[in-house]
């Protein structure tokens, strides 16, 4: 039986997703080396066309593309990771003690996640934009009140099959307390899906913190690949390349994103890969 | 089929004959070939038993005589299989499913999934027939009923528009039988027909197939791991070990002058039927359990009422220190609920537990704390009982350090556990997926072991274990008895298990002990009519009686 590294990276989609995704990170974390100035900073004469000297050209106001899109990838990638990260930690307790408690507490945990994940997301988020102020940290709230039902779900039902394990019953007669039960025995059973299903969150999460920019209703004064979009929308005829490059940024990390995400899938569940 | 076989082998007698079959694994498996080399013929009207543990390849080699292996990893790579003159590996896929279910046919270890859940049975027995033949429905109809009738089943018009789930177990394996004969079949397949049942109908269907198959003039390849179930149904005998067949005779020659070492040492491993004796007499109760009840409710739907089963119903019984009592029963009986109850996984409605005089029902699991040190509990399922991501050591250590023990003492402690139950020290610093089912079986134990306690219940710990291993780890749990001078709670479905282990017998029923005594007395005069049936339905006891 092959390790899970060697199912993981022996995975030729993988290696593409993780090539892209690697560039992606390095960008966000060197940006202010690779592009020094302010991204909002007006740097040449506007609808310079890609080519030789600002490699992407520049926008209506005379920004340099390029600069706008390290920068945005940045904001975009940090917005996205963050509000994975508390939605995955909220949807995991709420499940956790819904599966583990089950009877009225699961009951009425579930309607609540229910109801939660009855009103469109999109919309939703919106909403609580509108109502918190346009902010990073108001974004990401936003983003992982959205985002964390699909993970409860996912968290519950494993800990439903779990629970009833015979090494979990060996704990209770061991004496060991519920809290180290779940903590100790079932939670790190539940990893793989959670893995998976974390990783597809931040795709996710990246086209809803993008659409939310597009909206004008993104973190203000920090440039983001949504923004971008949104600002040279109504130049599409004229100058088509402040709409496409940071779109089909959008486009690629998303797909890596999910490449990597469906690789981790298959090397965590060798046998359903199989099939 | 067009008459019998013009070319080929010219072999008359033999339906089936298997040659240098070898059927290859997938690179990363740790041996090469799932079988490999193996011969074997199955003669007109014979009854021939493929024994082995698992891994021995013995359902593999019954996949691909019908060409059901899961392609494309594992196939045939050598040998070929002629049944009635025809080559089935080279057959095309067109042949092949006109010959599954028409002239060879196939039982199953597990008749619930065998059977689709959302058709009739009688449907399902209807279709077998109606995909090989040209009889109109009104003869079909009446081929299933006589069928029917035929397994034996009361009211054969009730049971034809009965649905799986309304069947019992024996009831759903008679109707797989009875799908299995539908078409006349030269050759039946069964796969472990009877491993999923309980003992007494265990019994009746081997009784059953034996019956058919010589009305019928079928022959019958009998895959099991079960000596006692060859013994009470083979003609032939072929015993199997890594994919290669170790000896293979006469049914009376092989299990009764054996001549494989292999061979020798499982029919050596078959617990025998003789009872154990009380070494001394009445010790001071340990555990004292009086009228305990316990009911389970299943919640009722809209104008449904909740149905109410009565698990555990008022039971009383006594374990005296240092002494042992089985409490031996069918599915269903209760006997895990009780157990469960006593160990406090479950809370009993009624009744009381007295542990070393102290009641322990109705506390808290908190109050039961301090209690878990004098018992402890090994269960069934080595695969499931030991947490996946901790390491041996941690899973042993666990109950030492609740009870108040420092980490290192515990984990020193935890390696002298293992050397005491057979492995390596070192094997504390692995994980369980690196241990095999009688190793990790060791590891339970080792984990009961950890606070000394002086009782130890447990519950079917050697049923999901080979044969030869399960006579390994009830060997050890004798020698821990002693040694540490425990008392033992051991639930078992098996009388043969029961009879080794433990000195008392307590035989369920239905929630209720219906006899309870020294196992010698109830062996040798069983009183009630529900033991004396379960004592004649021990498989091969003639033969296990003639060893002895």
């Amino acid at each position: 039986m092959k390790t899970f590294w060697q199912r993981f990276l022996g995975n030729p989609r993988v290696i593409i997703g993780m090539f892209w995704l690697s560039v992606v990170v390095l960008v966000a974390i060197f940006a202010d080396v690779l592009a020094p100035r302010d991204p909002f900073a007006i740097v040449a004469t506007p609808f310079i066309r890609p080519g030789a000297g600002y490699v992407l050209g520049t926008d209506s106001l005379g920004r340099d593309v390029m600069a706008g899109l390290m920068h945005g990838a940045r904001t975009t990638l940090l917005i996205a990771v963050l509000s994975t990260l508390v939605a995955v930690a909220f949807g995991t307790l709420v499940g956790a003690v819904a599966g583990y408690y089950s009877g009225l507490v699961d009951d009425v945990l579930m309607r609540i996640t229910e109801f939660f994940q009855t009103i469109p997301s999109f919309l939703f988020a919106i909403v609580l934009i509108a109502v918190l102020s346009p902010s990073a940290l108001n974004l990401v709230i936003a983003i992982s009140v959205v985002s964390w039902p699909p993970i409860t779900r996912v968290v519950r039902a494993e800990v439903l099959s779990i629970k009833s394990r015979e090494f979990v019953q060996a704990a209770v007669v061991a004496g060991q307390r519920d809290s180290a039960i779940l903590l100790t025995q079932v939670l790190p059973n539940t990893l793989s899906p959670l893995i998976v299903t974390g990783s597809l969150l931040v795709a996710t999460a990246i086209l809803v913190e993008s659409a939310l920019s597009f909206l004008g209703l993104g973190a203000p004064n920090q440039m983001s690949w949504g923004f971008m979009i949104g600002a040279g929308r109504s130049f599409l005829r004229d100058a088509w390349w402040l709409v496409t490059v940071p779109g089909i940024a959008i486009l690629i990390t998303v797909l890596s994103i999910n490449l990597v995400g469906e690789g981790l899938n298959d090397a965590l569940n060798p046998r359903l890969a199989d099939l | 089929m067009s008459g019998h076989p013009v070319g080929g082998r010219a072999s008359g007698d033999n339906v089936l004959a298997i040659e240098n079959l070898t059927v290859g694994l997938p690179a990363w498996s740790d041996r090469k070939s799932a079988v490999s080399g193996v011969s074997l013929d199955v003669g007109k009207t014979e009854i021939v038993c493929v024994v082995g543990e698992s891994g021995s390849g013995k359902s593999i080699m019954g996949k691909a005589i019908l060409g059901l292996l899961p392609k494309p990893h594992v196939r045939v790579t050598g040998g070929r299989i002629m049944f009635e003159g025809r080559d089935l590996i080279a057959l095309p896929e067109d042949d092949m499913r006109r010959l599954r279910g028409g002239r060879i046919a196939m039982i199953f270890q597990e008749p619930m999934t065998a059977l689709n859940p959302l058709m009739k049975v009688g449907r399902q027995i209807d279709e077998v027939i109606e995909v090989h033949t040209d009889l109109k429905p009104a003869a079909r109809r009446a081929r299933v009923l006589e069928l029917i009738s035929d397994v034996h089943l009361p009211d054969p018009k009730r049971i034809v528009d009965s649905y799986p789930h309304q069947l019992s177990g024996g009831q759903r394996q008679r109707i797989v039988i009875a799908m299995a004969l539908a078409l006349e079949p030269a050759l039946i397949i069964a796969d472990e027909p009877t491993t999923a049942l309980d003992v007494t109908t265990q019994a009746q269907i081997l009784h059953l197939m034996k019956e058919l198959q010589r009305a019928h003039g079928t022959s019958v390849l009998f895959i099991t791991h079960d000596f006692g179930v060859v013994a009470e149904i083979a003609d032939r005998v072929a015993v199997m070990r890594h994919g290669e067949i170790v000896e293979a005779g006469s049914a009376d020659e092989v299990l009764r002058n054996p001549q494989a070492d292999y061979t020798k040492a499982l029919v050596a491993a078959v617990p025998g039927l003789k009872p154990r004796l009380r070494d001394k007499q009445a010790a001071q109760p340990l555990l004292v359990v009086r009228d305990l009840e316990k009911t389970y409710v299943s919640a009722g739907g809209f104008a449904a009422p909740a149905r109410r089963v009565k698990a555990v119903d008022k039971v009383s019984l006594e374990l005296g220190e240092r002494s042992s009592l089985a409490l031996v029963g069918e599915s269903g009986s209760g006997k895990s609920t009780l157990a469960r109850c006593i160990i406090g996984l479950e809370l009993p409605e009624g009744g009381e537990i007295l542990l070393d005089g102290e009641r322990i029902s109705g506390l808290t699991r908190d109050q039961l704390r301090p209690y878990r040190r004098h018992m402890q509990m090994v269960f069934q399922d080595p695969f499931a009982s030991l947490n996946p991501r901790q390491r041996i050591g941690d899973i042993i250590a666990i109950g030492p350090m609740i009870q108040g023990v420092s980490r290192e003492k515990a984990h020193a402690e935890a390696r002298e556990l293992l050397s005491l139950v057979g492995l390596r020290p070192e094997a504390a610093d692995r994980y369980p997926h690196e241990f095999s089912g009688g190793q990790r079986q060791r590891v339970g134990i080792a984990r009961a072991l950890a606070v000394k306690p002086k009782l130890i219940v447990a519950d079917e710990p050697v049923s999901a274990l080979d044969v030869s291993v399960q006579k390994q780890v009830l060997d050890l749990l004798n020698e821990l008895r002693r040694k540490f001078g425990l008392s033992m709670l051991f639930i078992t479905h098996d009388l043969r298990v029961a009879a080794t282990v433990c000195e008392n017998i307590a035989i369920m029923q239905r929630g209720r002990i219906v006899e309870h005594g020294a196992t010698a007395e109830i062996f040798a005069n069983p009183q009630h009519a529900y033991t004396r049936s379960l004592l004649d339905a021990v498989p091969g006891k003639d033969w296990i009686n003639s060893l002895a």
